[in-house]
């Protein structure tokens, strides 16, 4: 009697089984490819178009295809759409992005020591939160801006000190989960100190969600980013996607393309976000695992 | 835990979280470079240094900063929020003209996406994999994509020109003269796009929100109890599971007001509709702070209270909260 070889099971890891699991999702591809579209439109799109965005190259407001040399045609000022269009994605990404960073670490940061120590400093942190979900966010965010000028940095600033209180209750709620099981409890035991076990014990284990929250938050910085630029309270020196709606919504029922075209592309870039963040979601949800 | 000291201590919180609000206010605005005389100074075209000291006198700038906290406290108190600095006038009274137009939008349009939506989402539960349960999650992305104040222009070019059936700018006609139910009419009329505009950003919310809780709700055991006994599709759906699915949806319609107010301040833009929303942006644009800090107090009075109604609301829906068995 020969001895037939145990079946080998390969050890998946969990991240590769999640990402398994996101490419059998279609819209949740189609929302990456889209992404990646957008973000290699803005920064390699230049390379096809270079041209001065502020240069006024034709008769203003002239429809798109009216002129071949500007395929989107122009704004108020007869600058050229395409150029504008090419040049506003990078502040607004660059903000999304930076916005959602500052989100997270902060959010992470009141979370985890929230939930991880629980008691009074439980409640004095969830408190300070709670304070913060009351201050409507864009009235909030408006006044910061007003009161210390208005550059990227103070913008990604603004929307990260509003955005954060939503990621400090995940994180709390997945720390206050986590820090029961066993494997906290046997990293106590063989010494573990608290910093190392809220960070290299517990984090890693609660980052699922904490990812999703953190890409479905990219696209609402990029929201709020076109909100406060559609305002004009936006930096002043950069042209943003919300700043060409702005400027030329007076003259919206002569012309729709200045004001929707943008508009489009917020929409496109916040849709694709939020397509990834849903499928990171289904992908990391093990009810929905190997269908 | 009986109701009454249960609202009462609700309410003490919240007073404790306006206070905070205030504080907040004070010290955001020391903290901003430059001072406030010099923003009246140049609202009065230029000014020499005297007059920058007579002004800071006249508004207290010149005491200590700890003191100042104090004086602005105890103004608040009885509702002096200050006085605009561009119009010269009480900025509590400024408030009070344009703080219903925005509750009436915030809450219109809340109302009618927490109805249509939750209507949406429980059709959509009923077939999960069916064609109208995806159109209601391929709804719910997009209408949360959209930027809101796009929706609302895009809203602008269509009914302007295209259907000029509703108006789509200010809360009355210019020549209205009318009162009573005709003036309602009227409002009514310029609230139909703002309100959409605004209602969409959150029925997509609660489409989907309501979707996800039916579903879950509808795998209960007591729904096959409650089939078993024989009861009609339609009672099953209503009076069992969605009696269930409604908590999710009022703690997320409680934690929406914040949201709801910012998206406000943006449709009012849109569609000059005057609101606390418009006034905070002329507020920024005229660097007139107490105005806009005003506005912070207020919009965050706002989100106070209706975060009290819907805790007051979520206990009422949940017997086992209102009996205090938790």
């Amino acid at each position: 009697m020969t001895d037939t070889p145990a079946p080998r099971i390969e050890a998946v890891s969990p991240l590769r089984e999640a990402w398994q699991q996101f490419l059998r999702n279609k819209p949740a591809v189609a929302g990456l490819v889209l992404l990646v579209a957008i973000v290699a439109f803005v920064l390699y799109g230049r390379y096809f178009v270079d041209a001065d965005p502020y240069r006024i190259v034709w008769a203003p407001l002239s429809a798109p295809g009216a002129n071949e040399a500007v395929p989107l045609g122009t704004d108020f000022l007869g600058r050229d759409m395409l150029v504008l269009l090419l040049k506003g994605g990078a502040p607004t990404i660059a903000v999304g992005l930076s916005a959602a960073l500052l989100t997270v670490i902060i959010g992470i940061s009141v979370g985890a020591l929230a939930g991880y120590f629980g008691g009074w400093i439980d409640d004095l942190l969830m408190r300070f939160t709670e304070f913060f979900q009351v201050l409507p966010a864009l009235l909030f965010a408006m006044v910061l801006v007003t009161l210390f000028a208005p550059s990227l940095v103070t913008i990604s600033f603004a929307i990260g000190i509003v955005s954060w209180p939503a990621t400090a209750r995940l994180t709390r709620a997945e720390f206050l989960r986590i820090r029961e099981l066993e494997y906290v409890t046997a990293a106590r035991s063989i010494g573990a100190g608290n910093q190392r076990i809220i960070w290299k014990v517990i984090l890693p284990n609660a980052l699922p969600p904490l990812i999703v929250s953190a890409a479905l938050t990219v696209g609402v910085a990029i929201l709020f980013e076109a909100g406060l630029s559609f305002l004009g309270l936006g930096d002043p020196n950069t042209i943003s996607w919300g700043l060409m709606i702005g400027q030329n919504r007076s003259f919206l029922l002569e012309a729709w393309w200045p004001v929707a075209i943008p508009g489009m592309a917020i929409f496109l870039t916040v849709f694709a976000v939020s397509l990834v963040g849903d499928g990171l979601n289904d992908a990391f949800n093990p009810k929905l695992r190997s269908r | 835990m009986g109701l009454s000291s249960y609202i009462l201590r609700r309410l003490f919180y919240g007073l404790i979280l306006m206070l905070g609000v205030v504080v907040l206010n004070f010290f955001l605005i020391h903290a901003a470079p430059g001072d406030a005389a010099e923003v009246i100074a140049g609202e009065m075209g230029g000014t020499t240094e005297e007059m920058m000291a007579q002004i800071r006198a006249h508004y207290g700038l010149d005491q200590p900063l700890l003191w100042q906290l104090w004086l602005y406290l105890k103004q608040v108190a009885v509702l002096d929020l200050g006085t605009s600095y561009h119009f010269n006038r009480p900025v509590t009274e400024l408030i009070a003209q344009r703080i219903w137009p925005t509750v009436l939008l915030a809450m219109s349009a809340q109302l009618v996406a927490m109805l249509i939506g939750v209507v949406m989402g429980v059709l959509a539960s009923r077939k999960p994999q069916g064609a109208f349960s995806g159109f209601v999650s391929v709804f719910s992305t997009v209408g949360y994509a959209a930027p809101v104040f796009w929706t609302g222009l895009m809203l602008v070019i269509l009914f302007a020109a295209t259907i000029p059936i509703f108006p789509v700018e200010g809360m009355v006609s210019a020549r209205f003269r009318g009162s009573g139910l005709a003036y309602a009419l009227n409002v009514a009329h310029h609230l139909v796009l703002p309100a959409t505009t605004l209602g969409i950003l959150f029925l997509a919310q609660y489409a989907r929100l309501s979707r996800t809780a039916m579903i879950e709700v509808l795998g209960a055991d007591y729904i096959r109890t409650a089939r078993a006994k024989g009861l009609g599709e339609g009672k099953v759906t209503f009076r069992h599971a969605l009696r269930n699915a409604v908590l999710p949806i009022l703690t997320v319609a409680g934690l929406q007001f914040g949201n709801l107010i910012s998206g406000a301040l943006l449709v009012e833009t849109v569609f000059n509709w005057p609101g606390m929303g418009r006034l905070a942006f002329d507020s920024v644009l005229r660097r007139d702070y107490p105005t806009l800090l005003g506005v912070l107090f207020c919009a965050s009075a706002v989100v106070v209270i209706a975060n009290l109604v819907t805790d007051l609301s979520y206990r009422f829906a949940d017997p086992r909260i209102r009996t205090g068995g938790r």
